[in-house]
C-alpha cells in the first residue's frame, strides 16, 4: 500500500535551493557527514591515543591529567559541547574568536565547530579504548622491552601499542560508526549533512517517506563500507595463534 | 660483575626485600631458590633496574644503580633477562624477535643483526624456525628463542627468573640443556629456579630466600650438603620429594 504511493522522482527535482536536484542535495549531505566524520575521527584517534596513553604511564601527574580530560569530555552532553564550541568559544576568546565570527564563511564555521566537538569528544571515548588495550597486554611485555635496553617511548612504539591497536581494532570501529551517528547533532548548528538535508527534503517537498528510505540507505552504505574495511584490516593484521593478551 | 649490599625494598608498608646482600663474580652461575612470595623475582628485577630499591648499594658491571640519572636502558640492555612467561613479541617473527632490539639499541645493521640472530638460533636448535611467529611455538621452543633474544644483545650477565616453571615437563630438558650449556662457556648467570637438577650439575653458589631475606648463600656442595638452616631444610625436602 505504502510501496505503491512512493513517488521517486522527486530525488531528480530541481532542489528548493536550485543547487540542483533533490539526488545531488542529498549527496551534499552525505559529503559533508563524511567529511565530518573522517576529521572528527582522525582527531578522535590522535588525542584519544595519547591520552589514553598518559593514563598507562608510571606517574601520577599524567594518569590524574589524562583521567580528568576523559571524564570532561565524556560527562558533558554531546548537544552542550556542540554549543559551546559553536556560539561560547567564538564570543569568549580573544582575538581569535572575532577573527572566526566574522572572517570565516558561515558553512566552514559550523564544520570546524562540529569536527572539533565531535573529535574531542570522542578522544575521550577512544582514550578509554586505548587505555584498556594497553592494560589487556601483559605486564611482562613491557619489562621484556625494558629488559631488552628500550626505552619506555621505544617500549611503547615497538611492543606494546602495535598489539594494544590490534586488540581493539573492532572497539574503533564501532567508534567510527558512532561519530556517524552522532554527526547528525551538527544539523542543530545548521550544517548542512546527511539528516539535516533529508530533513529539509522531507519539509519542501513532503516526500517524508521517500525522504527518511534514502537516508537510512546512505547511512546504511557508510556502515556497510566501515564495516567491511575493519574487517578486511582486522585480518591482514591478525596474529596468528595468538588470542587476546597471552597465547 | 654484580655486588649487592645490604639492599631493602618496600612496597608501601610491605617490605620485600630485606638487607640483601650477594656478590656475584664473572663467570659465576647463582641459583636463587626459595618459597613463592619470598622476594626472588623482586631482587633480580633490581639487579638490572626493573624495579627500584630504597636502600642499600647495588653495582653491576662498574656501573652503581644508585646513582642519579644513570642511563638505565642502557644498562639493561648489557644485562639479559629470560622471563618465567618467555614475553617474545607477538606480532613479529622469530627473526624479528631477536633483531629489532639489536636494531634499535645497539644500532647494528640489519644485515650485521640477522647474521647474529641466526647464528644464536642455531645454537639453540630453531634456525629453520626464524619465519615463524611466536604463536606457532611450543613453550620450549619460544623459551629457547627467549635466551637467543637476550643474548643477542652481548650481555655481561644473564638472570633468569623461573625459565621453565610455565613449561609441560617434556619441554622442560631442552631448556635447561640450553642453560646448561650456556654456563659451561663462561656467562655470569642468575638463575631463579626450583630445578635443583641444573644447581647441581652447573651451579657455584645456591641462594636460598625467605620473607624477603638471604637466608643462605653458599657453594652448591655445602648447600646441598646437609648443614644449612631448619628453614631451607624444610623448603629443600618439600621441592626433592617431587
Ligand atoms: N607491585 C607489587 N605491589 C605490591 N606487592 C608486590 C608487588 N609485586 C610483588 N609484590 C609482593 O612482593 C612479594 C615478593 O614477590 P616476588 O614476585 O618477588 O616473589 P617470588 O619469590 O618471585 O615468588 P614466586 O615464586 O611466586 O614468583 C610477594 O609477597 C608479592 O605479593
Ligand atoms: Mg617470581
Amino acid at each position: 500500500m505504502l510501496a505503491a504511493g512512493l513517488d521517486w522522482s522527486i530525488f531528480l527535482q530541481p532542489s528548493f535551493d536550485q543547487s540542483g536536484n533533490y539526488l545531488t542535495f542529498l549527496l551534499t549531505g552525505l559529503k559533508w557527514t563524511i567529511y565530518l566524520s573522517v576529521t572528527a575521527w582522525v582527531i578522535a584517534f590522535v588525542f584519544g591515543s595519547f591520552v589514553g596513553l598518559l593514563r598507562t604511564l608510571p606517574n601520577s601527574l599524567c594518569v590524574a591529567l589524562a583521567a580528568a580530560y576523559v571524564e570532561l569530555f565524556r560527562n558533558i552532553p554531546l548537544l552542550v559541547q556542540l554549543f559551546i564550541w559553536y556560539f561560547v568559544f567564538p564570543e569568549i576568546i580573544p582575538v581569535l574568536g572575532t577573527w572566526f565570527k566574522q572572517s570565516v564563511n558561515p558553512l566552514l564555521q559550523q564544520f570546524i565547530a562540529a569536527t572539533l566537538c565531535l573529535g574531542f569528544f570522542t578522544s575521550a571515548r577512544i582514550a578509554e579504548q586505548v587505555r584498556s588495550g594497553i592494560e589487556a597486554i601483559p605486564k611482562g611485555q613491557r619489562l621484556a622491552g625494558l629488559a631488552l635496553g628500550f626505552t619506555l617511548l621505544q617500549t611503547y612504539n615497538l611492543v606494546i601499542l602495535p598489539v594494544a591497536y590490534r586488540i581493539i581494532i573492532p572497539t574503533l570501529t564501532s567508534e567510527f560508526l558512532n561519530v556517524v551517528k552522532n554527526s547528525a547533532v551538527a544539523s542543530t548548528i545548521g550544517l548542512i549533512e546527511l539528516s539535516r538535508q533529508s530533513q529539509q527534503l522531507g519539509e519542501f517537498t513532503s516526500h517524508w517517506y521517500e525522504s527518511f528510505i534514502a537516508v537510512t540507505l546512505l547511512y546504511g552504505a557508510i556502515n556497510l563500507t566501515v564495516m567491511v574495511l575493519s574487517r578486511y584490516l582486522e585480518r591482514f593484521s591478525r596474529l596468528s595463534g595468538y588470542i587476546g593478551g597471552r597465547h | 660483575m654484580i655486588s649487592i649490599k645490604g639492599v631493602s625494598k618496600w612496597y608501601g608498608d610491605f617490605q620485600v626485600l630485606r638487607n640483601c646482600s650477594a656478590e656475584i663474580g664473572k663467570g659465576e652461575v647463582v641459583v636463587i631458590c626459595g618459597p613463592s612470595g619470598s622476594g626472588k623475582s623482586t631482587l633480580i628485577k633490581t639487579i638490572n633496574g626493573l624495579e627500584a630499591f630504597q636502600e642499600g648499594e647495588l653495582v653491576v658491571d662498574g656501573t652503581s644503580l644508585n646513582k642519579r640519572g644513570i642511563d638505565l636502558a642502557k644498562l639493561r640492555s648489557r644485562v639479559g633477562m629470560v622471563f618465567q612467561h618467555f614475553e617474545l613479541f607477538p606480532h613479529l617473527n622469530v627473526l624479528r624477535n631477536l633483531t629489532i632490539s639489536q636494531c634499535r639499541v645497539l644500532g647494528r645493521g640489519r644485515k650485521e643483526a640477522e647474521e647474529n640472530a641466526l647464528k644464536l638460533l642455531g645454537m639453540v636448535g630453531l634456525e629453520a624456525y626464524c619465519r615463524k611467529f611466536p604463536a606457532q611455538l611450543s613453550g620450549g621452543q619460544q623459551q629457547r628463542v627467549a635466551i637467543a633474544r637476550a643474548l643477542s644483545m652481548d650481555p655481561v650477565a644473564m638472570l633468569f627468573d623461573e625459565p621453565t616453571s610455565a613449561l609441560d615437563p617434556e619441554m622442560i630438558k631442552e631448556v635447561l640443556d640450553v642453560m646448561v650449556d650456556l654456563a659451561k662457556n663462561g656467562m655470569t648467570m642468575v638463575v631463579v629456579t626450583h630445578e635443583m637438577g641444573f644447581a647441581k650439575q652447573v651451579a657455584d653458589r645456591v641462594i636460598f630466600m625467605d620473607h624477603g631475606s638471604i637466608l643462605e648463600d653458599k657453594p652448591k656442595e655445602e648447600f646441598f650438603g646437609s648443614s644449612g638452616s631448619e628453614r631451607c631444610q624444610q623448603f629443600l625436602s618439600k621441592i626433592l620429594a617431587h
